[in-house]
């Protein structure tokens, strides 16, 4: 029997937690070193997973299946294929940064940290299932905690108020994509929750349109889908640092990736259906979250909102149903969520400091921490689509699917990268250039060593991957080729 | 008129008759022991609680023939057994719960009167006739009421039992009327042979329906379902918190085995007219349960509202007539009692100290004591049907079979109603980890009987939730009893 790498990955996390929470509340370090030490395992696991995944051979490797509850065909199953292992890859990143990030968390860390691991189990489940109620128990999992680390951990003015919008949207999106999921489960005949056995279950065309929307879209709400999206902002910015990146980079490709799972890949005929639709929804939210993002003032909004901006790139990717789009949205959703972890782990550092995130209040950052600094235009460079960055060779196809589709939409969209180029340099030079005010100029230190780990390991991946897209890549069309072959060629 | 007795007879009351041993245990040693030793008779009940329990799953289970034992009065199938442990189970932890409650752990008549009780509902779930199913209501019932007013100097818990008392008279007068029609029509008391009265059309349909509303105004009482709902809140807030705690659950689950017993028996013929009838109620007692959750400030008045909303889910799987529906309502009623008796625990813990049912005294709780807020946690987590918990599947599967019958309406319903839910869960979650209070440094002891008693059922409901297919193979073989 082959080593269970995916199971351990999956469970290292939830097993920490425990083992946290039996540890006693007041020593401290000892809880932050445990909580490093799992972060670290789980990411060279998943590193190891990420290169021993055998693109050529493609399809579903490492498969792990056990019976859970045979009587009503659900099984524990779980494997990676080229759309998934760079977002078990993701995770393993963010959190292990995350937990680097948060060294500083001195209120009750090792709730802080059980809490962050359980949501780190839900997610890793989530990206690796396939069976159907299985990716539900483990989609739930990574909702509760979000709850109870922004309201007790969180930016004290909106905490209680974003936690629990972000907790219900989260929870209805869930819920009404389940009542979809259960349809299908009985309308296949089948018997089974499996997704590769439920990808034969030949639905009706009309039994596809009635609910895809229900799954989309309920799915949808995680990943920001216009006019779902407006937990998000609001959770980013209540959220502690940690949890937003894990909620900006990992949670809502969560969303983004349940909705391609269970929505396009189990319901091909919906999708073609309602793929207008959904592009147009897409538009909205690509243009106009950067432009939203464009007028804010409070640093963390903007980043927000650029996630907003982003997410929708990646549905609208999944929404042309061609090769290029799905290629580059894939590409998209971990170049998206390394550079978002990256901003919010930036916004954090400045925020620490300074006590305000108000752009006008901030200034010259970039004399005290220059490394910072280095790291947010790397991030903000990837954000703008430039090439040689892992943004452009996610952007660019994705624009490519969508001229295929309908070259006024392309257009129309291509207008945020210039909107965003705007919000990303006005925030270089207003932050990081300009004059540091003397309020707290005095009292300003650079960022502790683990904080520079964490930007520069974040930093350099971006940079890899835009630099040899062919690590990459190949692996996330060998996961479309799937895809396609499930749409019938369209 | 039973013919000779023969074991298999002996065997079907096996948990009645040793629970009556049990209750002569306390009664002698209720006389002997002074004041300074009574508090063991917690540990006698549970103990014997629980050894009941092993010697009735390791002697007394169910063959699997029809199992009509005692001239028909009483049936030994999978349905009652299942039930009975149950039952058997929620006084075990009920016992334990009571022992640290002044006035009431030391006083060996609120023992004998749980063992009472549960003899009533051991007797309720196996019944297969109209006279057993009405005695055996009210063996269960009259404790109850008694239990329900034990502090006789507080004025809430005084007028707690007697509104119990009321409300639980007039519904079983109406119930009893229904029952006497019942049988002045049909000829028979035997559940199944109305079953034939009913199939053959020997029932006028006016009458059928009479009957049937009379009936489940008594079934609706014991399960607190709307219109019969307006006791609860105030007796579970009045009542002492342990028995609070056994009427939410145990109380609660006994009705759902007569409602499941009678309606899919002796009304199976008629399914067709009783489903919208129950689908209404369950609607609406979801809906009015959960909204009115949502004003409650004491933490027992949310727990009836809540405990009224979980019967309104419980009742989805029934008005979904099918062996997945009954399965999912039984699993469902499992993991009820067992994530709401560590509910009431919880607040019995925490009332003893603060002397405060308010939810603001839950502030700063997870600061207080961190364990007692991660059952907290859990508890909640799994009302509001989260995963990893056993609130979750149980959830999933009352949602499934309204889906297989089609009643995507009721499903939504569902869904919209744990929305409101999760809502006000997460406020109580939110007063314990996040508000602040000025006593953070005053613990919370907890007494080893709560320690066991919680620690058994956090983990259960954890059980519940990942090893799904025992609870599911049980739930699934005492539904098969119906089909």
């Amino acid at each position: 029997m082959q080593f269970p790498v995916i199971s351990v990955i999956v469970f290292t996390p939830i097993i920490t937690s425990l083992l946290l929470l039996i540890m006693p509340g007041n020593r401290k370090t000892e809880i932050r070193v445990t909580s490093l030490g799992a972060a670290a395992l789980d990411l060279s696991l998943s590193i190891w997973l990420y290169f021993s995944y055998n693109v050529s051979a493609g399809g579903y490797q490492f498969v792990e299946q056990y019976n859970w509850l045979p009587q009503f065909g659900i099984s524990y199953h779980v494997g990676v294929d080229g759309l998934n292992t760079p977002l078990v890859l993701l995770t393993g990143v963010v959190m292990f940064t995350g937990v680097l990030i948060s060294w500083g968390v001195d209120d009750r860390p090792r709730e802080f940290f059980a809490f962050l691991f359980i949501l780190a189990t839900g997610v890793f489940g989530v990206f690796v299932s396939l069976d159907l109620f299985m990716l539900f128990f483990f989609y739930e999992i990574a909702v509760f905690p979000m709850y109870l680390l922004i309201s007790t951990w969180g930016w004290k003015v909106t905490r209680e108020y974003a936690a629990m919008k972000l907790t219900l949207y989260l929870f209805i999106g869930s819920v009404v994509a389940l009542i979809g999921a259960l349809a299908m489960y009985f309308n296949s005949g089948l018997g089974s929750f499996d997704l590769i056995t439920l990808e034969t279950a030949n639905f009706s065309v009309g039994f596809q349109r009635f609910w895809f929307p229900f799954v989309f879209i309920g799915f949808a709400v995680l990943g920001g889908l216009f006019p779902f999206h407006n937990w998000s902002p609001d959770g980013h910015v209540a959220a502690p640092t940690a949890v937003s990146m894990f909620h900006a980079g990992v949670l809502m490709k969560l969303g983004a990736f349940a909705s391609l799972r269970i929505g396009i890949m189990l319901l091909p005929e919906g999708a073609k259906f309602w793929m207008p639709t959904i592009i147009l929804l897409t538009l909205v939210n690509v243009v106009y979250g950067a432009f939203i993002a464009s007028v804010q003032t409070d640093f963390k909004y903007v980043v927000g909102f650029s996630s907003v901006s982003h997410m929708g790139l990646v549905a609208m990717g999944f929404a042309t149903l061609n090769r290029e789009g799905l290629i580059g949205s894939g590409v998209q959703m971990f170049s998206h969520g390394v550079m978002t972890a990256l901003f919010f782990a930036v916004v954090g550092m400045i925020y620490d400091r300074a006590h305000t995130r108000q752009i006008p209040e901030l200034g010259g950052f970039a004399k005290k921490m220059p490394l910072v600094a280095v790291a947010f235009i790397v991030g903000g460079l990837v954000s703008m689509g430039m090439p040689g960055f892992s943004g452009f060779v996610a952007e660019f196809p994705i624009f490519m699917g969508v001229w295929e589709f309908k070259p006024w939409i392309a257009i129309v969209g291509a207008i945020s990268i210039v909107i965003t180029a705007s919000y990303i340099i006005r925030i270089i030079s207003s932050v990081f250039f300009g004059k540091m005010p003397e309020s707290y100029a005095d009292h300003i230190t650079d960022v502790k060593v683990l904080d520079k780990v964490a930007l520069i390991f974040l930093s350099v991946l971006l940079i890899v991957i835009g630099v040899f897209p062919s690590i990459m890549v190949p692996m996330v069309e060998s996961g479309v080729e799937n895809i396609l072959r499930l749409l019938g060629g369209a | 008129m039973f013919g000779s007795i023969n074991t298999s007879m002996i065997l079907a009351i096996l948990p009645e008759i040793m629970l009556f041993i049990l209750a002569g245990f306390v009664f002698v040693f209720d006389l002997v022991w002074d004041d300074s030793q009574r508090r063991n008779l917690g540990w006698i009940s549970a103990g014997g609680f629980s050894l009941i329990i092993m010697i009735s799953l390791m002697l007394g289970t169910p063959g699997s023939d029809s199992g009509l034992v005692w001239g028909g009065m009483l049936r030994h199938d999978w349905l009652g057994f299942a039930f009975k442990m149950l039952f058997l189970f929620g006084a075990t932890i009920t016992a334990l719960f009571a022992m640290d409650v002044e006035d009431l752990g030391k006083k060996g008549e609120f023992y004998l009167l749980l063992i009472f009780s549960t003899l009533g509902m051991t007797l309720m779930a196996s019944s297969s006739n109209l006279i057993m199913l009405y005695l055996s209501i009210e063996a269960t019932s009259l404790p109850l009421y008694i239990l329900a007013g034990f502090f006789k100097d507080d004025d809430k818990s005084t007028e707690a039992g007697f509104k119990y008392f009321l409300f639980g008279a007039m519904a079983s007068a109406i119930m009893l009327y229904g029952f006497s029609l019942l049988y002045g029509f049909s000829g028979t008391t035997d559940l199944d042979a109305i079953a034939g009265v009913i199939k053959t059309g020997g029932m006028n349909p006016v009458l059928l329906v009479g009957t049937l509303l009379m009936i489940l105004v008594g079934f609706g009482f014991k399960i607190s379902a709307v219109p019969f709902h307006f006791w609860a809140p105030d007796v579970y807030e009045g009542a002492p918190t342990v028995v609070a705690g056994f009427l939410s659950t145990a109380s609660k689950a006994a009705g759902f085995t007569v409602l499941i017993r009678v309606l899919l028996t002796s009304y199976a013929p008629a399914s067709d007219t009783w489903m919208m009838v129950l689908a209404i109620i369950s609607t609406l007692t979801m809906t009015l349960g959960n909204t009115l959750a949502l004003a409650q400030k004491n933490i027992k008045r949310l727990l009836a509202y809540s405990s009224i909303a979980h019967a309104g889910y419980i009742l989805i799987g029934v008005v979904a007539i099918s062996e997945l529906g009954i399965t999912g309502s039984i699993f469902y009623i499992i993991v009820y009692l067992i994530t709401n008796l560590a509910a009431f625990g919880i607040v019995s813990v925490v009332g003893r100290i603060t002397g405060s049912d308010e939810i603001s005294a839950y502030d700063g709780l997870s600061r207080r004591s961190p364990w007692l807020g991660l059952a907290m946690l859990v508890v909640f987590l799994s009302l509001a049907g989260m995963p990893p918990f056993g609130g979750f599947i149980v959830k999933v599967l009352v949602l499934a079979s309204a889906v297989k019958a089609k009643l995507f309406w009721l499903a939504f319903v569902g869904i919209l109603n744990s929305i409101i839910g999760l809502y006000y869960y997460l406020i109580v979650l939110k007063h314990v980890y996040l508000y602040r209070s000025e006593n953070e440094q005053v613990e919370i002891p907890v007494t080893r009987p709560y320690a066991i008693g919680l620690i058994v059922l956090t983990i259960g409901i954890i059980l519940l939730g990942v090893v799904i297919s025992p609870w599911f193979n049980v739930s699934t073989i005492a539904a098969k009893v119906l089909f």
